[in-house]
């Protein structure tokens, strides 16, 4: 007798998606100027969501000006506690309204419901509290008290409205004003926020939106009103960004790609690192920058953890991400799916062997099963490139220097995870891995007291905790 | 100079890998003093030479990242106690070859030794200065640490030419980085007295190395560099060759300091700017329980 999981949807009732969005501009919705418009989908269903402005060189500059004289009249001169007060405001608006930006969220994004309503949104409510707390406290962090001015920020379609937490709470908290463009695939939580805004009564041009895609983020980076970048997205694009503003001397972070080494060594509890390594692959599709896709494991386990691996991989259900029970959701978009198509075509065609957990995909939509490769060197390209995408590369080792050795041999350096019982041989990897985050006997953990962000082609500057600061305080080396 | 008997001199190279070898190239320039007359020919150092330089920095980076931050402080001590040994060579140095009078000669060799005893105290702080405890929302453990960024590729001032060297590369390698630096072109002798203080100071070979030659000819080479993680632009007075450079950086992602907006004063509270300058965050989890 087997047993059924029966339909458990959430209701969309709770948002009201609007058939058309301008851009926030200076406290307001405006019309473009010199922009057109483009459509955001649904990535489970295909459907329409609404009809969203792509801004244009004119917007941008509207949407700069407008920053920058908030900044000069209002938010620079207003006292750091009365900032934390409308950040701690904003804050209590997202809890407030977190059932419906989950729902937003799951229907722009395809992440499924569960992720959205458990992680992302309560994440992002707690974002704006921490910074609200440092906003009259800035002094005592260490980096001097001189905020930019107006910051441009550009984030990803992975965890949009999160990353919009991560970008705007640190710089209104150091006194800065922002111009936001949040990716083309998501933007529909980004435009709630700019209702948030508006509820808090937040000073007009302290926030502005402009939706668009790579032409509208090449104009807000090059724009000669912006005075520091800050960028999440991938290598290539980061590149590009360091190079526009080289010699500029805007300020800039950037966090980018990554290709996390997940080493789980023979004393690993193996429940345990199973889950952390479903959690650190499959976790939000895997769309996440520091996701664990390569699996380093100790030889004498390979089989032992592959097998479990296997069996657990396939109680999980792809599907409607508004259904409570679905773990897997769709992909966000078309594009990405070739993406990931291509790259697990390099896989076999370089002869590593594929596994794929065994569901139905949908008829509609964007979707990528679960999938582990073994037998993978570090000369494949999947275990070299970015997969952004379900896809988990295998890997072994004997000693622990050839899995600090391997996890290392990448441009990359976002994050890693080690999985073992033995206390000293944990601290002996996190001082040797060459990584933004390490997680020991866990992953993909988040908070906003804890410094995210890479070394080597992952990028610079940290997102979150005190060393998050740095990255909207203007410093002045001797 | 003693009359009746023709002095020794001493042949300027470069410093890589805790060796004086001369430039691959074969090439020197002539160095003069402020007026104009030949002090000595310098190594003019080429692409190779700056690529074996970074061959030794990356070489000797792992050793000098995992010796102890008290090691590493005895060590910079250690070059300041050597600098003291050998002040009046480096005074006498700096006086011809910048044209200053022996009492600013003088005053700029104090303040080199005292910029390594500044930061030979850092080593052991910086953690606990940049890093933290971080009181996350669960049953974790969580903690950051101040790691270095790795190779870091330098441009020291044209003037002061030793006090500006010495305060690019003490903050550099006193968190754990190790450095190719070019010297001042126009005055690079004092760097190259320097380097054989550094020889003698039981700083690992590598560590430190010292070019001398055209930052315009070989710093593009440095910037574009895909095992150089950091760049140091301080030196770098055109601005076309600071923005080629930062280019450059952008195809590794390298992480940049740019040139200062004005002149440096030297002999300010140098802060803690340029030790942050060139380190990494990493920050652990752990769970808790039992």
């Amino acid at each position: 007798m087997t047993f059924d999981y029966a339909p458990a949807p959430e209701s969309r009732a709770v948002v009201d998606i609007a058939s058309h969005y301008g851009l926030f501009i200076d406290g307001e919705f405006v019309e473009t100027i010199d922009g057109t418009t483009f459509k955001t989908v649904n990535p489970a269903t295909e459907e329409v969501l609404s009809e969203v402005t792509e801004a244009g060189a004119a917007d941008v500059e509207r949407a700069v000006k407008a920053a920058r004289t908030a900044y000069k009249q209002t938010w620079s001169k207003m006292p750091g506690r009365e900032r934390a007060k409308y950040l701690y405001r904003i804050a209590r608006i997202i809890q407030e309204r977190s059932r419906e930006l989950a729902v937003l969220e799951t229907l722009d994004n395809g992440k499924p419901i569960r992720e959205s309503r458990d992680v992302d949104i309560p994440l992002v409510a707690a974002h704006f509290f921490y910074h609200a707390g440092w906003a009259d406290k800035i002094a005592y962090a260490g980096y001097g008290d001189r905020a930019y001015g107006v910051a441009g920020q550009i984030i990803p379609w992975n965890f949009p409205l999160l990353m919009l937490a991560w970008k705007i709470a640190p710089a209104l908290a150091c006194g800065n004003t922002v111009v936001l463009k949040p990716a083309e695939t998501t933007p529909l939580t980004a435009l709630a926020f700019a209702d948030i805004c508006r509820q808090a009564d937040l000073p007009p041009g302290v926030v502005n939106i402009v939706t668009g895609a790579g032409q509208t983020g090449r104009l807000l980076v090059e724009s000669p009103g912006v005075d520091k970048v800050a960028f999440t997205g991938s290598t290539e694009v980061g590149r590009q960004i360091q190079r526009a503003l080289a010699g500029t001397r805007k300020g800039l972070t950037l966090e980018l790609g990554g290709k996390a080494a997940n080493i789980v060594f023979d004393d690993a509890p193996v429940d345990e690192a199973i889950e952390g390594i479903v959690n650190g692959i499959f976790f939000n599709q895997g769309h996440v920058c520091c996701a664990g896709s390569r699996l380093l494991v100790q030889e004498s386990v390979h089989d032992e953890v592959l097998d479990a691996l296997k069996r657990r991989l396939a109680t999980l259900r792809m599907g409607d991400p508004m259904d409570k029970n679905t773990d897997i959701g769709a992909i966000n978009s078309f594009e990405q799916q070739s993406r990931i198509d291509d790259l697990v075509r390099a896989g076999e065609d370089e002869g590593a062997d594929r596994w794929s957990a065994p569901c139905t995909i949908p008829e509609r939509g964007w979707w990528f099963p679960p999938t582990v490769f073994t037998g993978v060197t570090q000369a494949h390209r999947i275990a070299r490139e970015e997969i952004f995408g379900p896809v988990l590369s295998v890997l072994t080792f004997r000693t622990p220097d050839e899995a600090v050795e391997k996890a290392n041999n990448t441009p990359f350096g976002l994050s890693a995870g080690v999985w073992s019982e033995k206390g000293s041989r944990i601290l002996w990897m996190a001082s040797r891995l060459r990584a933004g985050v390490v997680w020991a006997n866990t992953f993909n953990r988040f908070d906003p007291a804890s410094p995210f962000g890479g070394y080597k082609e992952s990028g610079f500057g940290r997102e979150g905790g005190r060393q998050g600061l740095a990255a909207y305080l203007k410093q002045e080396v001797v | 100079m003693m009359e009746g008997r023709l002095d020794v001199r001493k042949t300027y190279k470069l410093f890589i890998g805790g060796a004086f070898p001369r430039s691959e190239s074969g090439r020197t320039y002539a160095v003069t003093d402020a007026k104009g007359r030949f002090l000595a020919n310098a190594s003019l150092a080429s692409r190779k030479d700056a690529r074996d330089a970074v061959l030794a920095a990356r070489a000797a980076q792992g050793g000098w990242w995992s010796a102890t931050a008290y090691n590493r402080g005895q060590i910079l001590y250690r070059i300041a106690e050597m600098m003291e040994g050998r002040r009046a060579q480096f005074e006498d140095e700096i006086e011809r070859a910048e044209g200053v009078s022996t009492r600013r000669a003088v005053a700029q060799v104090d303040a080199c030794i005292d910029r390594w005893v500044w930061y030979a105290g850092w080593s052991d702080k910086i953690a606990q200065v940049l890093g933290s405890s971080n009181p996350v929302a669960g049953p974790y453990f969580n903690f950051s640490v101040p790691e270095p960024t790795g190779v870091v590729a330098a441009i020291a001032p044209q003037r002061p030419s030793l006090l500006g060297l010495v305060s690019v590369v003490a903050p550099i390698i006193v968190s754990g980085n190790t450095c190719v630096v070019i010297a001042s072109a126009e005055c690079p002798l004092p760097a190259i007295t320097l380097a054989e203080v550094l020889a003698t100071s039981d700083l690992p070979g590598g560590v430190v190395n010292v070019l001398t030659g055209a930052p315009g000819e070989i710093g593009p080479w440095l910037a574009s560099h895909a095992d150089v993680n950091a760049l140091d632009l301080t030196g770098v007075v055109d601005d076309g060759v600071a923005t080629e450079m930062a280019v450059a950086a952008a195809e590794t992602i390298t992480r940049v300091l740019p040139p200062p907006a004005s002149p440096p004063d030297w002999s300010a509270d140098p802060g803690l700017g340029r030790i942050r300058a060139f380190v990494e965050t990493t920050t652990v989890w752990h769970p808790q329980g039992v």
